[in-house]
């Protein structure tokens, strides 16, 4: 049908309007998930990958793929979903960060897993309301699979931390 | 035994010990002791679930008999699995989820740090990116161990109690067959011996700090490579397949 009215590049831009459907400031190119456009027989192939393993998001993330291509005319489309190189926070692009913080979650501050993570040594985190470095960890799981809750202990506001990973 | 074989049998193995321990752990959804502790069981949960659903996909890639992870998850019976038994074992108070997490963690842990370099370059992907996760959760895992054990007399009494009463499925965690041996020989899988020695030496640091002793149990309690399990996996598989197999190919 339509598919060579429109460059693999062309596509992946498009793919840009797409949101996170947890985190809507940011869209799935910024957040890394997005990683390859490219036709194989006339099959539109949209590759991603998911930022743990169970992210429930990744089937709406497919859906919206699949609707957004629909509406420029394109029919065969084939979301592979890849596990190698495996995501991680340092995909998430400045720009992005300082999006998150604007939304109220404080961004990864690190790359990866930092070796500190065993020993159980939190970090000195920034309030995203009021910029206070004078904050504690509630828990190391939240909202999502992707962040921890955090806690300003001057402003009192709980926040999200995009945890590394 | 042909590779083929032997790496079916392994990703059984993996898979099905991700998803019954996440299962159990999604039997905590709405009665967690505390509101954080509730949410971050049901996230460790989904990443149990979600590693469980890459590798039973894998082991039906491997098999080339047309199952799909769903097929594999719902559609067998409890001699077919292959999951640990300490995975199976019933939640219990707060204290004994923990001490059998902490168990499974550290083991997981270890294990997947060394899955990360096999020479099948599916499991490695999927062995880095869960590894990422099983960190955080041996982390919490292990804080949980200390401020438990480290408690009150309370909270000390049941994780030791948890602990004696897990201890004797722990071994079979370090049992090898032939399965092992043809994956070994071709870098696939890890010797799990190497695994053992990292696993006694972090749990042993861990229950020392968290005054804690090392249980005594010396019985040793194993079957499920040979898919004999305890009482407690069939009642968990008919409620965790009922409501496939009541609407077979049923969609959203
Ligand atoms: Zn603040």
């Amino acid at each position: 049908m339509n598919t060579k009215e429109y460059s693999s590049e062309q596509i992946f831009k498009l793919l840009s309007e797409i949101p996170d459907p947890e985190i809507p400031v940011i869209n799935i190119i910024e957040l890394g998930i997005l990683r390859e456009v490219k036709f194989v027989d006339e099959v539109c192939v949209v590759v991603i990958t998911p930022t743990y393993t169970g992210c429930p998001a990744m089937k709406v993330i497919e859906d919206d793929i699949k609707i957004k291509l629909k509406e420029i005319g394109i029919d065969k489309v084939k979301v592979e979903l890849v596990l190698s190189p495996a995501w991680t926070t340092d995909w998430i692009s400045d720009t992005a960060k300082e999006k998150l913080r604007a939304y109220g979650i404080a961004p990864p501050d690190h790359t990866s897993v930092d070796k500190k993570v065993l020993l159980g040594k939190a970090r000195d985190l920034k309030c995203p309301l009021c910029g206070s470095k004078n904050t504690e960890m509630i828990s190391q799981f939240g909202s999502t699979a992707c962040k921890a809750l955090y806690r300003c202990l001057d402003c009192k506001e709980p926040f999200d931390y995009f945890k590394c990973l | 035994m042909t590779l083929q074989e032997a790496k079916f049998e392994y990703l059984l193995r993996l898979g099905d010990s991700s998803l019954i321990i996440g299962h159990r752990l999604s039997e905590w959804c709405g009665h967690g002791p505390i509101l954080e502790e509730d949410i971050a069981l049901i996230n460790i949960a989904l990443d149990f679930v979600g590693n469980a659903t890459s590798i039973l996909a894998y082991a039906g890639q491997v098999e080339g008999k047309g199952r799909n992870e769903d097929d594999l998850a719902f559609m067998r019976g409890e001699r077919e699995f292959r999951n640990l038994l300490i995975t199976e074992q019933p939640n219990g108070d707060y204290a004994n989820t923990i001490a059998r997490q902490f168990l499974f963690d550290t083991y997981m842990f270890y294990l997947y740090e060394e899955l990360k370099s096999s020479k099948d370059e599916t499991i490695a992907a999927i062995a880095v990116k869960s590894h990422k996760e099983i960190t955080y959760h041996l982390r919490h895992t292990s804080e949980w161990m200390l401020r438990l054990g480290d408690g009150t007399v309370e909270s000390h009494e049941r994780l030791q109690n948890g602990l004696n009463d897990l201890w004797m499925f722990t071994s079979e965690m370090f049992d090898m067959d032939e399965v092992d041996a043809v994956l070994i020989k071709d870098g696939i899988v890890p010797d799990l011996n190497k695994i053992k020695a990292s696993w006694e030496k972090r749990v042993h640091e861990v229950l020392a700090e968290a005054t804690l002793q090392i249980p005594t149990t010396t019985f040793k309690q194993k079957g499920s490579k040979e898919g004999k399990h305890t009482e407690h996996l069939g009642f968990l598989l008919a409620e965790m397949q009922y409501v496939h197999r009541a609407y077979p190919g049923a969609k959203w």
